[in-house]
């Protein structure tokens, strides 16, 4: 099942430096699913190794089985060339493995010092290791170029900073070995590329950096090896240098895959939507967007670019009716329907306007229901799914199944549990009952969020449909790749503000990256001449 | 009797309220802090007095009493960890469990001890906390301001009350300037940082339940060996929950929170002195207004007026490793 590479791997290696890690037929179940099945990987000391895999592949379950937070059924695990037996992270720890967690394990309210020192405070009374603690911590945070005041506090830190605590607690620890799993999802393009110049730091004094991602850029760029996973099995190890995006992609997914959108020309016609000066509030008075102003047409995709917690939910949301609007105006087909003044969710949607929320499970549908009641959520009161005043559960089935075929959801059965169903196909149906409703406007929020990679293509390629047919789609998303090959035009928004616009047939991820980091379009595209 | 010494009178009084409150709102931040609710503290609070009027009774000492409150207390928050960390439970319903159980309890057991309504006997001398003259106050007690200030203010309570304002600073020097404080915080932010630090989760949050119930054990003791000479049934009435509420008040914080226990007991001395007193402007005060003062500012306080409080983020959240 797998072909391996190990043979005379590196530079210094000669063949006597035992691996740093080597794991051998590990296994794992959660109940049904069978996470890991019989895996092995061996890490060179001193490289940066690759994972890739869509997600569900078993990355993070095998890595979490490394970093001792679960425990493997069966399986070896070699540090060093030492048999280890990993019953807990302080195990992991003291054979020299740290971890940086997709969601960052800090405690928001402590300074960055506190959270470092948490676990190896060096004394009962704190006073005792501090000062021992602090100068350690200017000491690890020149040699890597961290950047980071060590009395910080970690809540008021942008997450590339809270990231870098991360890296750095892992130091403190004496990690030799250093785990990152999916440390890029929450950065804009110029804080993953300081990272990636952090990890090369770290190559180069002897350590081990094993990274977790389904980028594929990432994974060319930064990794001397790669492993693919998938559907919980190793299923292939390379040296970067010898393999190729497409390749690995296929690798991945067990077939070709295109990985550009193939579509033709937009054919924009009337204005759909308008938005004058918008401004969206929190309840608590924090205003979220700021004066946007845009135009969505008939026929066109515009999306909206941006690093997370910017604006764009909030945007999206008052969009959608879930938010009041503060000032400004929506203006939808010519008619004024700003929401909060009378108009919520229901007459958007009566007035033409599908919404697919950011957070799928928070919003788009309750995942204790069953498919067939997801998918009528928020059109419960139309008469089609109703037989007088009761709902008509046999119409409400066929309908769902109609949903199922259209949109190929998986398994077609309409009485399952919307919790029981893969992301992929969750979103499918999510889609399916907006789209199918024939919307003049699409607001869709993070289509492919969780969503794997076969999903992901057929999502884009009803999205396109839907412009095609003309119809106007506003498309928030905060991964660069998805924005640049849906949208016709792309807004790009930072700290609530629309910074910009630029034609997707002009955009270059370097212009867009500065501008989703504050920086002026014009001043950006001169940067990013350079 | 002139203002001035009213107004030493009413504070002494003061001291006298806000004891079991301090010791109660610190057990409730023991806990809390490290992320589980503690609603138990009304029926844990009423299960120490209990237990320790009648061991006192029985044995003549009130350092036995204090014991046995202790340890019933102690034994209850375990009883509330077993719920709600090891088995997860929701911490509200642990909570109030334990206080149904413990107001009918006291009260059975009371009946079938001694036959008294749910009342303990009286107790003796030897059996109640006395009254400790502090050095020198009888020397100074002439001194004008200053001495009648120490010897009427100060000094003549008896030992909890002041193991009771100890007992903050003492508190805030464990949350904040041990490893045992920066733990016990860090678990109720965010466990999964403590647990990937490689401390036991589980185990933090247990023993903060326990110094939870240690503190709570002794504000009941207080209130039926101390304050009281005997247990009344439900004699807590509401204390737990005031503790609680002036623990919020102070957003989770020693100093905070005994301002605010001083300010509700504050308020409970001064309903027992304006009973009947006619204030100038206002005239006579119907007592139950001046009694239910200290509640109805507790609602208007969690209303608004103490602004955003930041509970400990995962506060009422068992830890349960994802997926």
């Amino acid at each position: 099942m797998s072909d391996t590479m190990h043979a005379a791997h590196g530079t210094g290696a000669t063949g006597t430096v035992p691996p740093a890690i080597e794991l051998r037929g590990i296994d794992k179940r959660f109940g049904a699913v069978h996470a890991n099945n019989s895996i092995d990987l061996k890490v060179e000391k001193g490289t940066i190794h690759g994972i890739v895999g869509e997600n569900g592949a078993g990355k993070s379950t095998l890595m979490s089985i490394l970093y001792g937070f679960y425990q493997a059924d069966a399986g070896t695990i070699h540090v060093d060339g030492k048999l280890c037996d990993i019953k807990g992270s302080e195990d992991a720890i003291a054979v020299g493995i740290g971890m940086v967690h997709q969601h960052f394990m800090l405690v928001e309210t402590f300074s960055v010092l506190e959270n470092v020192i948490l676990g190896v405070e060096g004394g009962a009374v704190l006073r005792e290791g501090v000062d021992k603690a602090r100068e350690e911590l200017r000491r690890l945070e020149r040699e890597y170029s961290l950047d980071i005041d060590p009395d910080a506090v970690v809540g008021e830190l942008s997450v590339g900073l809270q990231q870098r605590v991360e890296i750095l607690k892992a130091l403190y620890r004496g990690a030799e070995i250093l785990i990152l799993d999916e440390p890029t999802g929450v950065l804009t393009p110029q804080e993953a590329d300081h990272l990636f110049r952090i990890l090369e730091t770290l190559k180069q004094q002897g350590k081990t950096v094993v990274l977790i991602t389904h980028k594929l850029r990432e994974i060319m760029a930064a990794t001397d090896n790669v492993s693919v996973m998938r559907q919980g099995e190793m299923v292939a190890h390379r040296h970067t240098a010898e393999t190729s995006p497409q390749e690995l992609s296929e690798l991945m997914v067990g077939r070709k895959v295109l990985l550009r959108l193939e579509k033709g020309e937009a054919n924009p016609r009337d204005t759909i939507l308008q938005v004058e000066n918008l401004c969206v509030e929190t309840t608590t008075g924090v205003r979220k967007v700021k004066n946007a102003s845009f135009y969505v047409r008939a026929g066109e995709i515009v999306g909206i670019a941006g690093v997370s917690g910017n604006g764009q939910s909030e945007l999206l949301e008052a969009l959608g009716g879930i938010r009041s609007v503060s000032e400004g105006r929506v203006i939808l087909n010519g008619q004024d329907v700003t929401p909060g003044r009378g108009v919520g969710p229901a007459e958007l949607r009566q007035r033409g306007v599908a919404h697919v929320p950011e957070d799928r499970h928070r919003m788009a549908m309750v995942t204790a229901f069953s498919a067939e009641e997801a998918a009528i959520l928020g059109y419960q009161d139309d008469k089609a799914y109703q037989k007088g005043s009761l709902l008509d559960w046999g119409k409400i089935a066929d309908a769902t199944r109609h949903m199922m075929d259209e949109f190929d959801v998986r398994p077609a059965d309409p009485h399952l549990k919307a919790a029981n169903f893969s992301g992929g196909n969750q979103q499918k149906l999510v889609l399916a009952r907006e789209i199918m409703r024939d919307p003049d406007l699409l607001l869709v929020g993070q289509p492919t969020r969780g969503v794997d990679i076969g999903a992901i293509e057929f999502i884009h390629k009803r999205i396109v449909a839907m412009r095609d047919a003309g119809k106007a789609v506003l498309l928030v998303s905060v991964e660069l790749d998805e924005i640049m090959s849906l949208s016709d035009r792309i807004l790009v928004m930072c700290d609530g503000y629309i910074i910009g616009e630029v034609n997707a047939a002009d955009a270059n991820e370097r212009v867009l990256g500065l501008m989703m980091a504050g920086v002026d379009p014009k001043q950006a595209e001169a940067e990013a001449g350079k | 009797m002139d203002n001035f010494q009213m107004v030493v009178l009413l504070l002494d009084a003061t001291m006298r309220t806000s004891t079991p409150l301090i010791l109660a709102a610190l057990a409730g931040m023991f806990s809390e802090r490290a992320g589980t609710i503690n609603l138990a503290l009304e029926g844990m609070m009423l299960g120490g007095a209990f237990s320790a009027a009648c061991v006192a009774y029985y044995t003549d000492s009130h350092w036995l009493g204090l014991g046995a409150a202790v340890l019933t207390t102690i034994a209850l928050s375990l009883l509330h960890g077993f719920a709600c960390i090891t088995h997860k439970g929701n911490q509200v319903v642990s909570g109030m469990a334990i206080n149904i159980l413990m107001s009918g309890l006291t009260a059975l057991v009371g009946i079938a001890l001694f036959s008294q309504g749910g009342k303990t006997p009286a107790l003796d001398h030897e059996a109640r906390f006395q009254p400790i003259t502090l050095p020198g106050a009888d020397a100074v007690a002439n001194v004008p301001v200053l001495g009648s200030l120490y010897s009427e203010l100060l000094s003549g309570h008896n030992i909890l009350v002041y193991v009771a304002f100890l007992a903050v600073p003492a508190s805030w020097w464990v949350l904040y300037r041990t490893r045992f404080g920066l733990r016990l915080r860090a678990v109720g932010e965010n466990p999964g940082a403590v647990d990937t630090a490689g401390i036991s989760v589980v185990a933090m949050r247990y023993r903060s339940v326990l110094c939870s119930g240690f503190l709570v054990g002794i504000s009941g003791a207080y209130l039926s060996t101390a304050q009281g000479a005997s247990f009344l049934s439900d004699m807590t009435a509401g204390k737990g929950y005031i503790a609680l509420a002036a623990m919020v008040f102070g957003k989770w914080r020693p100093f905070p929170a005994m301002f605010a226990c001083i300010l509700f007991g504050f308020l409970d001395a001064a309903a027992t002195r304006l009973q009947g007193v006619s204030v100038p402007g206002i005239g006579e005060v119907p007592v139950q207004l001046v009694q239910a003062l200290p509640y109805i500012l507790t609602v208007i306080l969690l209303a608004g007026f103490i602004g955003r409080a930041v509970a400990p983020k995962s506060l009422g959240r068992p830890y349960v490793k994802e997926r």
